[in-house]
């Protein structure tokens, strides 16, 4: 069962890996989006999806990610990818400070103050605050990203950039998901006074899964920044966040295939039914109730936990 | 001293705007435990089909700028209570007994459903009010000028609440919102229709908001298709601010947040007037999360 499901994962990798070399440069640049939202939904998943906390601002950590890369690219001159530990760090750091006092929110409280958050840096960005973000022009001239001497700046050459860093998103946090603190997040999403219960530390792992989560999207902020040369507070607009909320809930919340599938249906069929632009949100919100209504797991809903036991091995243990 | 006057005033004009969706979001809050997200949207059905049905019927040529408001009013209440009606049917209760991810995520999916819908059937740009509905009269107060559509506003919107909270606290379909806001099943228990509370909740709640778009348009004199959401979230932090599930809560938090956003405009930044509000609310969650009346705790664990 495993290894036919392990299979498909790699045969689905081998083609898409070849898909740059068949696909003119502008739908590989569209592969492109949709590996970078791909990777904002997975480090949203971890809030959304198995801490299950309502987290409609993501943009903001995300924005935090890519100004970061951007000034400090623009005015000192560092090379954009090793700025990706800094952008983490700063992203992390934001969530920090902005989550702490907020944490103890929950459901549509908590989702309506991560919507507030996202609109105050956005309305900061245009501001240009501390002089610093460039107002509602944003920020240009950012430098390609230099791998070992090698510039990368072709759709296809980002392409590779981008979903080696998707497949490393993806394993981290499998990895992550099937540890000690992905198991602490599922409980508390299921039963969190339960799970106080049994000695889980809600509020730290909460807070933790929002830091580690909007690190992530900050060092999806800097590739965006690499990616597009020139960042705009219009980037980081509350809809953003909504693609990245709505392409998990229909991918399938809290399963890492179900994101990525997201991914592509939310950035990718748009794409191919260019003609239907202006109706393509209208058709979104339906689909969104409808998903709701007749399938709240999403399209490929995480799987429950397995645990064989040690003695019968046939033994399947459920739940959390 | 006329600046802080005419700030003042305006505030208190736009603070009724606020309180009058704020009491919708806080209804269908207290009833159903919902954020109600697509609330801001029906404001703004409200005040497109209020443009569509003024240029189409050109009620104030015929009835007269009084009569003619009055009778665009009522209709615009009536239509937009309609919509809300459908869109309870169809978004939310199917998803009664869901957990609440579903609803809240529901609700975001008619929020833009709707926002989407008008910019299909409006196109994206401004819309305009035609101009002159109601006379550009100033009114004098205490040897300053105030603009009667100010007045009028501020007005309509006090009698309305005043009349929504008789309601809610004097007839037989009142007491059964306030009993189903406690406990839906011991209300149900008790011999109450609880669809039909639900029901009354999403006809008075939207057609509330509804009117409070008409109000935009008349007063702004433009409107847009994505208006709802930045008015919704005013208005929802208005409720909040006041305490949510509370109807007088919603009042005093409207007026209040519009008073301040209009004097933090002018004094502090205009630029900041949005965060302003959401500052506002952030350090009302924090600090006092039942709100300035409220009784009903922001759920902790």
């Amino acid at each position: 069962m495993m290894e036919k499901r392990t299979f498909i994962y790699l045969i689905l990798g081998a083609i898409l890996a070849l898909c740059p070399l068949v696909l003119n440069p502008y739908w590989t640049d569209v592969l492109n989006n949709i590996g970078l939202y791909a990777v904002l939904g997975l480090s949203l998943n971890l809030i959304v999806g198995h801490a299950g906390l309502f987290n409609l601002g993501h943009a903001a950590f995300y924005a935090v990610g890519a100004y970061t890369a951007a000034i400090l690219n623009t005015r000192f001159h560092i090379p954009v990818l090793t700025l990706l530990p800094l952008c983490a760090l700063t992203a992390g750091l934001f969530a920090l400070v902005v989550a702490k006092p907020i944490i103890h929110l929950t459901g549509d409280y908590l989702c309506i103050v991560t919507i507030g958050v996202g609109e105050i840096v956005r309305i900061a960005l245009i501001n240009n605050v501390f002089g610093l973000t460039g107002g509602a022009n944003g920020i240009f001239g950012i430098s390609r990203p230099n791998l070992l001497g090698f510039v990368i700046r072709k759709p296809h050459e980002f392409f590779y950039l981008i979903w080696f860093f998707v497949a490393v998103t993806a394993f981290f946090f499998h990895r992550l998901e099937n540890s000690r603190f992905g198991r602490a997040l599922n409980y508390l999403r299921e039963d969190e006074t339960a799970a106080e219960g049994s000695g889980i530390d809600t509020a730290h792992y909460k807070l933790m899964s929002f830091v580690i989560g909007a690190a992530w999207a900050g060092m999806v902020g800097n590739i965006f920044a690499a990616k597009m040369t020139i960042i705009s507070p219009e980037s980081f607009s509350f809809w953003e966040s909504v693609l990245m909320f709505t392409l998990i809930i229909l991918g399938g919340s809290g399963s890492i295939p179900g994101v990525l599938l997201g991914a592509f249906l939310v950035i990718g069929l748009p794409e191919i039914f260019r003609g239907f632009t202006n109706a393509r949100m209208m058709l979104f919100g339906a689909a969104m109730i409808a998903m709701m209504i007749f399938r709240s797991g999403g399209i490929l809903p995480a799987r429950p936990r397995r645990y064989s036991l040690p003695q019968a091995r046939q033994g399947q243990g459920g739940g959390a | 001293m006329e600046e802080f006057f005419q700030q003042l005033t305006n505030g208190l004009a736009v603070g009724g705007i606020y309180a009058l969706i704020a009491l919708g979001y806080t209804m269908v809050y207290g009833v159903l435990k919902l954020i109600n997200f697509a609330h801001g949207d029906l404001f703004t059905i409200g005040s497109y089909l209020g443009l569509t049905l003024l240029t189409s019927l050109s009620l104030a040529d015929r009835l007269g700028p009084a009569a003619g408001v009055l009778v665009l009013a009522v209709m615009v209440m009536g239509l937009v209570a309609v919509v809300g009606a459908l869109l309870e049917r169809v978004a939310y209760r199917p998803l009664r007994q869901s957990p609440r991810l579903s609803a809240v995520v529901s609700a975001l999916g008619a929020s833009i459903f709707f926002s989407n819908a008008l910019m299909l059937i409006y196109g994206a740009r401004f819309q305009v009010y035609p101009q002159g509905i109601l006379p550009k009269v100033a009114v004098n107060i205490f040897g300053l000028d105030v603009p009667l559509v100010r007045i009028l506003i501020l007005a309509a919107s006090v009698l309305m609440m005043l009349a929504l909270y008789f309601f809610i606290q004097k007839t037989r379909i009142g007491t059964a919102i306030r009993a189903a806001a406690i406990d839906q099943d011991a209300a149900r228990l008790m011999g109450i229709d609880v669809d039909r509370v639900i029901l009354f909740v999403f006809l008075i709640g939207p057609a509330l908001g509804g009117v409070a778009g008409l109000m935009v348009g008349l007063h702004y004199g433009q409107i847009n298709f994505t208006m709802g959401w930045i008015y919704g979230l005013k208005a929802f932090t208005a409720a909040i601010l006041g305490g949510i599930g509370n109807i007088p809560g919603a009042m005093v938090g409207g007026i209040l947040l519009g008073v301040v956003e209009a004097l933090g405009a002018a004094y502090l930044s205009m630029a900041w007037k949005d965060a302003i509000a959401f500052g506002v609310l952030i350090f009302i969650l924090i600090v006092r999360p039942t709100g300035l009346l409220g009784e009903r705790v922001a759920e902790k664990v």
